[in-house]
Formats: C-alpha cells, structure tokens, sequence
C-alpha cells in the first residue's frame, strides 16, 4: 500500500467514523437521558436517506437547504411519534421496549416499501461538490467526502458545545444522571425528553442525508447501521458522547482497513474488536461502571 | 395436544404448519429458559438456531447421514458458540446485554452471508434428507412424530430445570442477582450454563427445521428472526413453558392471517405492517401477555392479580 492509498483510507475511515457518531450520539442521547432502548433508531438513518434521494431534485444546487429542511422535517417527525409511541415508553422495562420498537422497524420498513419502493437509488452529488481534491500525483480526494467530514465536524463540536456549556445542556446532563432529582427541581422533563428525542431523530435522519450520495439508498440500510451502532455505544461506554466519538473513530478505522486488508471477512473486524474491549473493559471505554 | 398426535391425519397442509409450530415451540421455549427463567433478554437467540440449521446440512453429505449424530452435532456447535457468546456477553447487564447479543449475532449472519462456508447468501440444500436408524424421513409422517417428540422432550427437560436446584438459582437471578451473589451463587457460572443450555435448544430446533425445509439461509440467523422468536415468548406471556408454546401458535397463526388475501385484502402484501401494527398495540395492551390474559379473566374482578 502506497502511501496516497493508505492517506485516502485514512481520509475515509474518519469520515466513515464520524457519520457513524452522529447516529450513534442520537442513540446514546435517547438511551442516555430517557432510558429508552431504540431499535427503531437506524430507521430514522434509513429515512434521512430516502429523504435525500426524494428531495435532492426538487433543491438541486440548494444541498444545505435540503439538508436544513430535512432536518426540520424529522424534528417533527420525532416529536410526533415521541408524542404517539415513545412517552408511553419510560416507566417499561427494556423488553417492551424492545418489542414496540421492533414493531415500529417493521412499520417503517414496510411503509418505505409502499412509498418508494424496494429499488436501490442513487443519490448525487450537488455541482458544487463535484469532482474531487488532488494533492499533486499523491491522491485525490472527493470533494463531497471532505464535506460530509467537515460537516460532521462541525456538528460534533455543536453537540459537545450544547451538551457542555448550555442550559439545556446542562438539564440533559443532569437528566442523565440522576432522573429524580430533574423532575424534583421543577424542570419539565416531558418537554426536555421531546426535545432530546426530536434532536436524535434529527441528528440520525441528517446523517442518513449526507450518507446518501456516498452509498446508495437500499432497503435494510437502517437494521445495518443500528447493529453498527450498538456496537459503538458498547465500545464507547452507556451514555457518554465522547465515548461514543472515541468508538466510532475507531469503528471506522477498523471496518475500513479491513475491507482493504481482509476483504472476505471484513464484517468481522468490527465486532472481534468489540469483543476483545468486552474482555478488557465490560463497561465500555469511558463507561461508568455499573 | 390430541391434535398434535392426530396431526398427520390433518391432511398435508396443516400437518406441515403444524411441524413448523411445534420447532418454533422448541425455539422459544430454549429462549424463555433465558428470558423467562433467568431473566435475561437476549436479542440474538436467531445466531443458534441457524447454526444448528447450517450445522445440519453441512454434516449431512452426499449420504445424507445419521440424524441423531448430525442433531447433536448442531446442538454441540450451538452450545460452542453459546459459551463463546455467553462468556463475553453476560460481563454486560440489561440493555448493554441485549445489544452485545445482537452484535454477535449479526456477527454469525455476517460469516454464512458473505463467505463461502454455507453458500453465501443464497443459502444451501440439504442433498439427501438425513436417516434416523433405518428410518426414512422423506415420510411426513416419521418427521412428524421426530418433531413432536423433539418438542415433549425440550418440553419435559425445562420443566425438570425449572423444580430443581438449577432452576431455582435461576428464578433468585431473575428476581435479585445481587442477593444471590451475597447468599453464595456464583451467578455467572449459573447464567453461563443456562445461556449455553439455551443455545443448545434452539440449535436442536434449527437442525429440525433444516430437515423440514431442505435448505438453509443466512436468514434464519438474521435479527428479524431474534425478534419474531422474543414476539413469540412474549406473545405467549413470559415466565411460563406454555407461554412459549401458545406464542409460538399465536405468532405463527398471526403471520398466516395478516398474509392471506381473502381475509386482509391488498394489505396481505404488507404483512410486515399490520404484523408491526399488532406488536405495537400488543405491547400496549398486554404487558403480560396472553398468559397473563388468561389469569386476569380467569380472577374474579377485585381480587387483583399479580401486582
């Protein structure tokens, strides 16, 4: 391996990571704040990116007012089905949760196979972010890749900055930890778990928006990225964002290299590494212990 | 069960559902002695059956061999993978459980979907169906009657774990792990046997369903089937060997229902849906499912059933 094909992987395992923890950090927010286990999560993935592949001719040029549309658009639709299903959810034990988002899954799937249809689409690129970057005779880089990186950039530092240094952040922090103690100083916790929720469905629908043009929009995509996810927010450790970043970085890292070294066996990678943090650390990274 | 004897009689049709039923019995009763029994929900119990499945007709060869040496085959590879599973994922507790489960899972579907061992995704045919003794099973009935005694057998063998020592360690790590660590359990040795017990089960399961059906898929260990066999348990209502039988009806009788066009008219090609639907509601009207109907309408009003 040369070293502008190693620089591209390396390019493409971050960027990879990072779409992954946005959708990851949506998951670990839900599950963090309101103690709902989502398996309907990766359907929120799978309907940003049929979202892309419906409004991207109706926009054209205009991809980050798609992108802000979109994400107005699944906002409500997370508010909506917080309203209809998941607040019926908290006071649950984990297996009915299991079991009402998994029927969800199936109502989402098949719903999309009305609509849409069970065709793989393809997504393109706007103009803009056409053709790609070159560093000499060393490699090229397409454009849409460094945007789709800078993108999720830029979305994880506002996450961490909500998160760490605004009030409602610090309601979502205190929520977290000690549920009890939130509503007991007077805070309305339904609202802040209709915002938290309506802000991960947002956060996994955007990134299912900007994976669009890199993959194709295929059936099934939302079961594939949720199982990836987990094994994200088991690396990274329960409720801890920067875990969550911290695994999927290395998630991306590992499943990438090994499509380029063991190419027959490469969906093993992923969870051979979640098995050997399993030996090593229960918890996850930066998980507490429990 | 008079109908299960008389089953063959029932003409092929429903002799043929009634095969399916009862494995799908033997799945989830091996996935209620952990979730039910122990307490332990895992969504990943799809990784056993289908290893039992490819177990199956990867053994059998051009003979078609022995059917009790290739069933304990394909419980002994389920339990191998069980204990490998289980050793790493009961470190975990609760939801971080559930999700290691269905990783390593989706692990399994991933080595028979992508790689050549099992015929990638197409899946493949059992050549020649397997012999018990000199027994031909290439008559419905002695498949019939192979099932039935396959499901009284798994029946029987938890019913037994459930009065002895065993399974009374297993109720104290359902209802309090901690107290049972404190009274001396070794509770992870306790969850260990009964993960791989489990698996051991649904890998019995998944060999029956290789002879019945003749070919395997990479499907059977997807999580689709991980759901539909956690619907099953808890259709039926958890914490009870009969729950998982009656899910197991319930839930195959429903899919028959939501996908006949007589009945559901167009909707019958969208199955999924009204099948998602149904969970949906069932979760919200029955949280103790079909069993704990059962004991709300057979108690009189006032006197309160459990709490």
């Amino acid at each position: 391996m040369d070293i502008g094909t190693f620089l591209v992987q390396c390019l493409n395992s971050v960027q990879y990571g990072l779409l992954l923890f946005l959708v990851a950090s949506g998951l670990t927010l839900i599950f963090g704040i309101m103690g709902v286990i989502n398996l309907a999560h990766g359907s929120f993935y799978m309907i940003g990116a049929y979202m892309a592949f419906a409004l991207s001719p109706l926009f054209g040029d205009q991809f980050l007012v798609m992108l802000l549309a979109g994400i107005a658009l699944a906002a409500v639709l997370g508010y909506l089905l917080e309203w209809a299903f998941f607040s019926y959810l908290y006071q649950r034990d984990h297996l009915q949760q299991v079991l009402m988002t998994y029927g969800l899954i199936l109502v989402f799937e098949e719903l999309r196979s009305l609509l849409v249809g069970n065709d793989v689409h393809g997504v393109k690129a706007p103009a803009w972010l056409d053709g790609s970057f070159a560093l000499g005779e060393l490699m090229s880089y397409p454009w849409y890749r460094l945007f789709a990186s800078a993108a999720c950039i830029v979305l994880a530092v506002g996450l961490y900055w909500v998160v760490n240094r605004t009030r409602l952040g610090m309601m979502v922090r205190a929520g977290a930890s000690n549920r009890d103690m939130v509503r007991g100083l007077g805070i309305d916790i339904r609202r802040l778990y209709r915002i938290v929720f309506a802000a991960g469905v947002a956060l996994a629908a955007l990134a299912g928006m900007i994976a669009a043009p890199m993959s194709s929009v295929y059936p099934n995509m939302g079961a594939s990225v949720l199982i990836i996810c987990f094994v994200v927010v088991v690396i990274g450790g329960i409720g801890s964002i920067t875990g969550a970043l911290v695994a999927s970085l290395l998630v991306g890292f590992v499943d990438t290299f090994g499509k380029v070294f063991f190419a027959e066996i490469s969906g093993m990678g992923v969870y051979l590494l979640m098995a050997g943090i399993l030996i090593w650390r229960p918890e996850g990274l930066m998980g507490r212990k429990a | 069960m008079a109908a299960a004897i008389a089953g063959p009689l029932l003409g092929p049709y429903w002799a043929d559902l009634l095969v399916k039923v009862m494995i799908l019995s033997i799945f989830a009763l091996s996935l209620e002695l952990l979730v039910g029994m122990t307490g332990l929900v895992s969504l990943g119990h799809a990784a056993f059956y289908g290893i039992g499945a490819y177990a199956t007709v990867l053994g059998s060869g051009a003979e078609g061999g022995n059917l009790i040496v290739l069933m304990l085959g394909a419980m002994g590879a389920a339990a191998l993978y069980a204990l490998c599973v289980g050793a790493l994922s009961l470190r975990t507790r609760g939801v971080y459980f559930i999700m290691v489960t269905l990783a390593f899972a989706q692990m399994a579907f991933f080595v028979f979907h992508d790689t050549k061992v099992g015929g990638d995704s197409d899946g493949i045919y059992l050549d020649v169906r397997p012999t018990l003794g000199g027994l031909s099973l290439e008559s419905r009935h002695a498949l019939f009657y192979l099932v039935l005694a396959a499901l009284a057998g798994t029946y029987g063998l938890l019913a037994l774990v459930r009065r002895s020592r065993f399974g009374a360690a297993l109720a104290g790590i359902r209802v309090n792990e901690q107290r049972m660590r404190a009274a001396g359990f070794a509770t992870y040795g306790y969850k260990l046997a009964a993960f791989v017990m489990a698996g051991a089960l649904a890998g019995l399961a998944g060999s029956l369903l290789a002879v019945r059906d003749g070919v395997v898929n990479p499907e059977l260990l997807s999580w689709h089937t991980s759901g539909d066999v956690l619907l099953m348990v808890i259709l039926g209502g958890m914490g009870h060997l009969r729950g998982a039988v009656i899910g197991a009806v319930v839930f195959t009788l429903l899919k028959e229902l939501l996908s006949t066009h007589a009945l559901m008219g167009p909707l019958a090609d969208h199955w999924q849906l009204t099948l998602g639907l149904t969970i949906i509601v069932f979760v919200a009207v029955l949280p103790q499912g079909l069993m704990g109907l059962a004991q709300r309408l057979g108690q009189p009003i006032g006197k309160g059933g459990k709490a």
